[in-house]
């Protein structure tokens, strides 16, 4: 029998960190955009946030299985989408990663995909459970990750495409990769890698550029070096207090680059200082160790892998966004998970904390 | 529950990972906020300040404030030179977004060529980003608008209200004003410009030159705060600009312009100087230049006109000619003979010449027998040839330069020529060459290899005029300058300067009177320059330019130069006036310009008595006749008045 699950197993402290942190993020999105024209972009922001919360509780009614049922089918359309938006996507500063919809609504396909990927990833290594991972699992797996990843990276998204791969890397090391298999595909990547850097050809002009600037962030003030360095400065000078709420001389002066998506974090450092982003990285961590205990009470393995994607997902956009932010990763063009302003982004988010829901309403079965 | 056929295939594996790595997930989590973390403490904690400062600098954008150079006038309060408001577009390169775009459209906007706007993208290359670069001066309302109509599309260029000076037509005075222009690159590794930075206007020549330290005053500077299109929100504080000093010149412009008109249509030079003091009354030198094609952009076309010019424009003759005296040479010859005891002494016979040491040197009239008193006023050749003789080379030569031949004088004017004064020493450190006898005979009438400038003549001339007191020749009042600046320029300018030199009363007496004969007796070389009533002495100086005395030659550039340095009264002159007219044939020719300049001069100072007299006596008499209004009548009634 189908059991209702009761919104009394819902984790209600989850969302509530969820909550906190989205107050937050519209917050500084409305000081990010003050006196800019992209002003009431919070007010956008709340409403993906409530869209965000619908679904949430949409698909957590969904049992997981039936999502795992019904993942082939996804995974098929997602590459479909992804092809659809190489033919007919809306090129917006020179990629191809826009479906528009119509009524000023667009669609990116990237983001969902994720969410499928997630799945889909379960869905596969549930069926290997039990078994050591020979090398054509391993083949088999990355392939399900790299077909769309290839997809996106030729968009060309470098940064939604990298967000893939944390839930290949999740997958393989909860089924139970051996250190010696990730020695031999570490070197592989490296040499490949390598040559690509050596040749030049796979990263396209901008992206060396700015991973130029990622290692000598003066060479170019005015060009890829001047995000970071104004990241920086935005950081940097908030110090152990911060400026203050909508007072910060860097994002109010626009001189932060797009302080309300890629780089909401320097803007809510420099307002907040260091104490208000360890609150922040403090509630990051909060939610992460939830999602973590969230897969040890998991019913079955589909479910632990499943949050475990998410867990990987998030971890490696905060990691990638901060660590940029601080200077310490390449500008990538990732969002900040809770905290940027976009739908797509609040969207997938909301949608893969409800899949993690959904886990936890079902953990007593069986 | 229902299981669906997939989750049929999953009954019987294992339905749970191992807790250990879910447990190395939460580790590796936390590692990854912790590296996180470490970082924003870098940031943060560790380097605030300095990013505060950054952040600062960032947003704060020192705006100059330019101060208005100081005024010019003539001595007596006269505008010469002032300045009027102007519009300079300025580019901002920490606001290009995209330079290869927006250079056409800038371009056709300003009316400069693509290449142009480049240039000075890279002149400014070294200097801080922040640092706004000219790029064209005084543009035009058209381009104002057009700056103004793409605030949006072009935040990179700005404009400044800027002070530019205007000089007065015509190249009037323009060698002794000089002009001003943007600083170059080779001036700013100079010590003397370690203070200004690139694109500030600073004195080239001239006064402008000289006196650039306070001239300048001291920029300002508000501190405004922008965003990152550099558009202003606000502003912090503001440094007022301090104006530059205005000056007054010693120039006469009564007398400045007396010469200019004389030289109209001529080349070569004029300075007039009141040898009590040294103030320079009026300076002009010929072709001449207009400043003001300097002041704003210098145009291609008039830089090629003047640098083709061969009469050298820029060239200030006045006190950069180094050209043979001539026979003006011959009161420096005359001080020294007398002064040694020889010259009154002498009887010349004059026989269109004489022969010395198997060389015949020539005079261009048999002027019978001469002594000093005639020798002056005849200029005569054999008479000086013998003098020259008598003396030799290092006596004439330790004269003349006691009277500041051969140095500077020490004028307060950048770039003085110094002269040649020959002597055995001077032929053997510039020859390696012994002096021979004969040489001397033509030094004694202001050839030979001895040089002089206009200034060097009329200063040395007036001070023999005045008793032997040399002075300092200046065209800024020293009491205007601050005493620290005087020394400066001082040292900066050194020359002969101020001094006295031994001149006994009947000696004196002797040169001064023969002077007066020039112009006055009707032997005198200059007699038809004589002014009826006027004090005029002087001598002329007719100086060929060719070796061999070919005055007949039709060919323009062997005419003689025509010099003449003239003074009133003869003792202890007010005025004295040097004229070098090149290629002006004779000395009376020069003469006569001379004593136009110095009948403008009298004629100016008498008006000044005449006025002062009557403001003394009583005008009242003529008041009252003058007197129509019911008001006044009472007041200015003839017997208050003779009371």
């Amino acid at each position: 029998m189908f059991r209702l699950s009761s919104y009394r197993d819902f984790d209600w402290v989850l969302l509530g960190f969820v909550c906190v942190l989205s107050v937050i993020s519209v917050l500084e999105i409305k000081s990010a955009t003050l006196h800019t024209k992209f002003h009431g972009f919070d007010h956008k922001q709340i409403a993906f946030l409530a869209a965000g919360l619908l679904l949430m509780f949409l698909i957590s009614m969904i049992d997981y299985h039936r999502l795992i049922d019904i993942v082939p089918w996804a995974y098929g359309i997602s590459i479909f989408s992804l092809l659809a938006v190489k033919v007919a996507g809306q090129k917006v500063l020179g990629a191809r990663r826009w479906i528009n919809l119509g009524g000023g609504v667009h669609f990116q396909p990237s983001e969902w995909v994720k969410l499928v990927l997630i799945v889909a990833v379960a869905r596969y290594f549930w069926n290997l459970a039990g078994r050591e991972l020979m090398w054509p699992d391993i083949g088999k797996a990355a392939a399900l990750v790299c077909v769309p990843m290839a997809l996106v990276l030729t968009q060309p998204d470098l940064g939604t495409a990298l967000t893939y791969s944390p839930i290949l890397m999740a997958g393989l090391f909860l089924g139970g990769i051996r250190l010696r298999q990730v020695v031999i595909i570490g070197l592989a990547l490296l040499l490949v890698g390598g040559i690509a850097w050596k040749s030049g050809k796979r990263l396209k002009p901008y992206q060396q550029a700015r991973i130029n600037a990622f290692i000598n962030p003066d060479s170019d003030p005015k060009g890829s070096g001047y995000q970071i360095r104004q990241s920086l400065i935005a950081v940097g000078s908030g110090g152990i207090w911060g400026k203050g709420a909508n007072k910060g001389t860097q994002t109010q002066g626009d001189f932060l680059p797009i302080p309300y998506t890629d780089f909401i974090f320097a803007a809510f450092c420099e307002e907040h200082g260091f104490v208000g982003a360890m609150g922040v990285l403090l509630i990051y961590f909060l939610i992460l160790m939830r999602l973590i205990q969230n897969a040890q009470t998991a019913a079955d393995l589909p479910g632990t892998y499943i949050i475990m994607g998410v867990v990987g997902v998030i971890t490696f956009q905060i990691a990638v966004n901060i660590g940029m932010v601080v200077g310490l990763m390449p500008v990538t063009g990732i969002p900040l998970p809770l905290m940027s302003y976009g739908g797509s982004s609040v969207l997938f988010t909301f949608l893969a904390l409800g899949i993690v829901m959904n886990v936890r309403m079902r953990r007593f079965v069986n | 529950m229902e299981l669906t056929p997939q989750t049929e295939l999953a009954l019987g594996k294992a339905e749970k990972l191992p807790m250990g790595k879910l447990h190395v997930a939460q580790y590796g989590v936390a590692a990854v906020l912790l590296i996180l973390s470490i970082g924003l403490w870098r940031l943060e904690v560790v380097s605030a300040d300095n990013f505060r400062a950054m952040a600062e600098a960032n947003r704060i954008r020192k705006v100059p404030v330019m101060a208005p150079r100081g005024r010019l006038f003539d001595r007596e309060g006269r505008l010469l030179v002032d300045n009027y408001p102007s519009v300079s577009c300025y580019i901002l390169r920490e606001q290009i977004k995209n330079l290869e775009t927006d250079l056409p459209m800038i371009a056709s906007g300003l009316h400069l060529t693509v290449e142009q706007i480049e240039g000075a993208l890279k002149k400014y290359q070294s200097a801080p980003k922040y640092q706004p670069i000219p790029l064209k001066q005084d543009i035009t309302p058209d381009e104002q608008a057009f700056i103004e109509a793409h605030r949006n599309e072009l935040p990179e260029l700005e404009t400044l209200e800027e002070q530019r000076r205007v000089y007065p037509r015509g190249g009037f005075a323009a060698h002794l004003i000089g002009y001003v222009g943007e600083i170059s690159e080779e001036d700013l590794n100079k010590e003397k410009y370690a203070f200004y930075n690139p694109g500030d206007v600073v004195g080239k020549s001239g006064v402008e030159a000289t006196y650039d330290a306070l001239l300048r005053g001291v920029d300002g500077s508000r501190d405004v705060i922008v965003n990152s299109h550099g558009k202003e929100v606000g502003h912090l504080g503001e440094t007022m600009a301090q104006p530059g000093k205005d000056l007054k010149l010693t120039l006469d412009l009564d007398v400045q312009m007396a010469a200019e008109k004389a030289m109209e249509g001529k080349n070569g030079a004029v300075i007039a100087m009141d040898p009590h003091t040294g103030e320079v009354l009026a300076m002009v030198s010929r072709p001449t230049f207009d400043p003001n094609q300097f002041a704003i952009r210098l145009s291609k076309s008039y830089w090629n006109e003047i640098l083709t010019n061969p009469n050298h424009p820029l060239l200030n003759k006045a006190i950069q000619a180094q050209l043979a005296p001539g026979s003006t040479f011959k009161i420096i010859m005359s001080y020294a003979g007398l002064q040694e005891g020889v010259a009154q002494l002498m009887h010349v016979p004059c026989n269109h010449g004489a022969t010395f040491y198997g060389h015949y040197f020539s005079c261009d009239r048999n002027h019978g027998m001469v002594t000093i008193d005639n020798a002056i006023p005849y200029s005569c050749d054999t008479f000086y040839y013998t003098l020259a003789d008598r003396l030799g080379i290092d006596t004439i030569a330790r004269y003349a330069s006691s009277v500041g031949i051969g140095q500077k004088t020490g004028i307060d004017l950048p770039d003085e020529a110094t002269g040649t004064l020959p002597s055995t020493a001077w032929k053997m450190k510039t020859f390696h060459e012994k002096w021979y006898a004969g040489e001397t005979i033509s030094v004694g009438i202001g050839q030979g290899a001895v040089t002089a400038s206009p200034i060097q003549l009329a200063r040395a001339l007036s001070g023999i005029a005045s008793g032997g007191a040399l002075r300092r020749p200046h065209v800024v009042f020293t009491d205007e300058v601050p005493a620290d600046e005087l020394q400066a320029i001082h040292e900066t300018f050194p020359g002969s300067g101020e001094k006295t030199i031994p001149l006994s009363t009947q000696n004196w007496q002797i040169i001064t009177d023969a002077m007066y004969s020039v112009t006055s007796a009707p032997i005198g070389t200059a007699y038809m320059a004589r002014l009826e009533g006027i004090d005029f002495a002087g001598k002329t100086g007719t100086a060929d330019v060719v070796s061999g005395r070919d005055r007949s030659s039709k060919n323009k550039d062997t005419i003689p130069n025509a010099w003449f340095v003239g003074m009133t009264p003869r003792r202890n002159p007010d005025i004295v006036v040097a004229v070098l007219w090149e290629h002006g044939y004779w000395g009376n020719n020069s003469a006569r310009l001379a004593s136009g300049i110095i009948n403008a001069f009298v004629t100016k100072q008498r008006k000044l008595n005449n006025n002062i007299k009557i403001a003394e006596a009583a005008p009242a008499p003529v008041t009252a006749q003058a007197a129509t209004s019911k008001e006044a009548s009472p007041k200015s009634s003839p017997a208050e008045v003779s009371n």
